[in-house]
């Protein structure tokens, strides 16, 4: 017995000795994995892990207890562990009017924003990449500032613009082109406003950094063979910028899906989007495994555009 | 690119450029005017300067956003560079494709998901190990920090991509280690990318709303949380004051990372051209 004990103890100090130097040499050959090893841990810790989380509560039935679920896998009294998978949460959105309304209320809205972004931003987005050499930065610049702003309040200036006494309506009247007030504020058109006006960068962005990489000779080429300006841009210009507008409406069409504050701010309670709904199912209705569903929903809605986006962006990044 | 605007652009970018900044000129202007009702003019004043300055509950939650952005632009410069690092420079590893995907998608995921899916890991958390006690700084600082690390990285990586490995190689052939290429070379260049990125996740802090109403708890009130609590009921005068300052902060912030990015485009070219005669 004693030798069995003193026996590793001999070999053990020196041992010791080279295996915290062989950590630290292993940490000098793997500084690498190191450095990768930190913001994965994070992220899988703090991005993914929650994700499944809202799964697992998606699949849960509400309950009167602290949170407000139940479990999923249970220890019965005779050590047989259950696990309850319930559905219930999906069949219910799925059928029922309010949620799949708004839904396809939601899709229809950022389609449209997204649309109406394309359409103003395109040229926008060209036309700053014609500007001359001292123009350039500093329309770019004006683009930028406004993505820097905060988002919060670029919305409430529109409130401010929309309102029944607001700047518009105060300027018709007063020009005498109306005798009262037009309803603007609180209504769906007042959410195209707010998700167009604050999204735009998005579009602009991308769409600029794909333009100023295009060949401009491509262009005198097609001149030069006979072609004119408005079947150079839909035959060259256009299909060059693709992978611009590609990523500039995906930026635009995912998060504006899931809006929450322009919807609640500029739609009032006229507007039903699915974000909002999700917040007010989980704010005030504490109806959590409806809430973690209607998520789960939105995000099986989101995924195939979300991977379209990741795709284009890891090639964007190999192509440089 | 270059080449002529047509007419038809020149009016595109005229009316997109007024499209975007009259509501934010409107919004600094109706916060001079004495009026209570914001679009009614009454005259120029200060009036809702000297009510915003009293309001200790927006002192408490300017103090507060600033704090977490602090911590949050902090950490999230440091994870994001590493993730920019990891990215760009080391080939494949295993699990890229799950790494670069998780970098990738906080950008898009509608806010409402990310908000929604914190909160319930912090709920979780505090049954398994007791932590976070209660949720208020530390938890809206760690959910910044996740969403803003990915701005940065990819603030990170188009640096990375931009500056070539040209000088990394002629350290290498010089004898530096691989680390010391790192430290001594690497990091140093990223200088400002890193301060813009720090600003980028700053701003991205101060101004989230969102994510901070889902994993806030009693009485953590942070700037966008008050603003938005006070505007859900309609205009008023003293937010028009603290946006007109915000956005003044804010513009002086982005230009000075501006001048430095411009700056840095420019001394690279140099160098470039430098490298370029010397070859020749």
């Amino acid at each position: 017995m004693t030798d069995f004990s003193t026996h590793p103890s001999i070999p053990s100090q020196p041992e010791k000795k080279s295996l915290l130097r062989r950590i630290r040499r292993k940490l000098q050959d793997n500084w690498r994995l190191v450095i990768i090893a930190i913001p994965f841990a994070w992220l899988l810790l703090f991005f993914l892990t929650p994700f499944f989380i809202v799964a697992k509560i998606s699949l849960a039935e509400l309950a009167i207890a602290s949170p407000p679920f139940t479990k999923m896998i249970e220890w019965a009294d005779s050590g047989i562990v259950t696990i309850r998978l319930v559905f219930d949460n999906f069949t219910y959105i799925l059928e029922d009017d309010l949620y799949r309304n708004t839904y396809m209320n939601s899709l229809k809205i950022s389609v449209t924003s997204t649309f109406f972004c394309l359409l103003f931003g395109y040229p926008i987005a060209y036309a700053i990449v014609r500007s001359g050499p001292v123009a350039k930065p500093l329309l770019l610049f004006a683009i930028i500032l406004p993505f820097w702003t905060s988002f919060l309040l670029r919305v409430y200036a529109w409130m401010g613009l929309l309102a029944d006494q607001g700047t518009i309506n105060n300027l018709l009247m007063s020009l005498g082109l109306i005798d009262e007030p037009i309803r603007m504020l609180y209504t769906e058109f007042a959410v195209y406003i707010g998700i167009v006006y604050t999204y735009m960068p998005f579009m602009i962005l991308p769409l600029y950094a794909n333009m100023e990489k295009l060949d401009g000779r491509l262009n005198e080429a097609a001149a030069d063979l006979g072609s004119r300006p408005m079947n150079t841009f839909f035959r060259v210009t256009l299909p060059l910028t693709t992978p611009g507008v590609v990523a500039g409406c995906l930026l635009v069409f995912i998060p504006a899906t899931g809006e929450y504050v322009i919807p609640d701010l500029l739609g009032g309670g006229n507007v039903q989007m699915i974000g909002r709904v999700l917040y007010n199912e989980f704010s005030r209705n504490s109806d959590w495994p409806v809430a973690a569903a209607v998520a789960i929903v939105l995000l099986f809605l989101l995924v195939l555009p979300i991977m379209v986006f990741q795709y284009f962006q890891g090639k964007a990044s190999e192509g440089q | 690119m270059h080449g002529k605007r047509s007419r038809f652009l020149t009016i595109m970018l005229v009316l997109g450029m007024a499209f975007f900044y009259v509501p934010m000129v409107l919004l600094v202007v109706y916060s001079f005017n004495y009026s209570k009702i914001v679009p009614v003019w009454g005259g120029w004043s200060l009036r809702w300067y000297e009510v915003l300055f009293q309001s200790e509950e927006v002192w408490m939650a300017v103090s507060l956003s600033l704090k977490i952005a602090f911590v949050n632009a902090t950490f999230a410069t440091m994870l994001g560079t590493l993730a920019g690092l990891a990215m760009v420079r080391f080939g494949r590893f295993r699990g890229r494709t799950l790494f670069g995907g998780m970098l990738v998608a906080p950008l898009v995921m509608p806010e409402v998901i990310t908000g929604l899916s914190l909160l319930v890991f912090f709920i979780s958390m505090k049954q398994l190990v007791g932590w976070p006690e209660q949720r208020g700084f530390a938890t809206i600082t760690i959910a910044h920090i996740t969403f803003s690390l990915a701005y940065v990285a990819v603030t990170i990586q188009a640096r990375l991509t931009g500056m070539g490995e040209d000088l990394e190689e002629a350290a290498a052939d010089l004898g530096a280690k691989p680390f010391k290429v790192l430290t001594a070379i690497t990091i140093p260049r990223l200088t400002p990318a890193l301060i813009s990125g720090w600003l980028l996740a700053f701003t991205l802090s101060l101004d989230d709303l969102v994510i901070a109403s889902f994993v806030t708890g009693p009485g953590a009130n942070t700037l966008p949380i008050l603003i938005f609590s006070r505007i859900r009921l309609g205009l008023r005068p003293d937010i028009n004051a603290l946006a007109t300052i915000m956005i003044l902060v804010i513009a002086t912030c982005v230009a000075i990372a501006a001048i430095l990015m411009f700056r840095q485009q420019r001394a690279d070219l140099k160098d470039q051209q430098l490298a370029e005669r010397g070859e020749s």
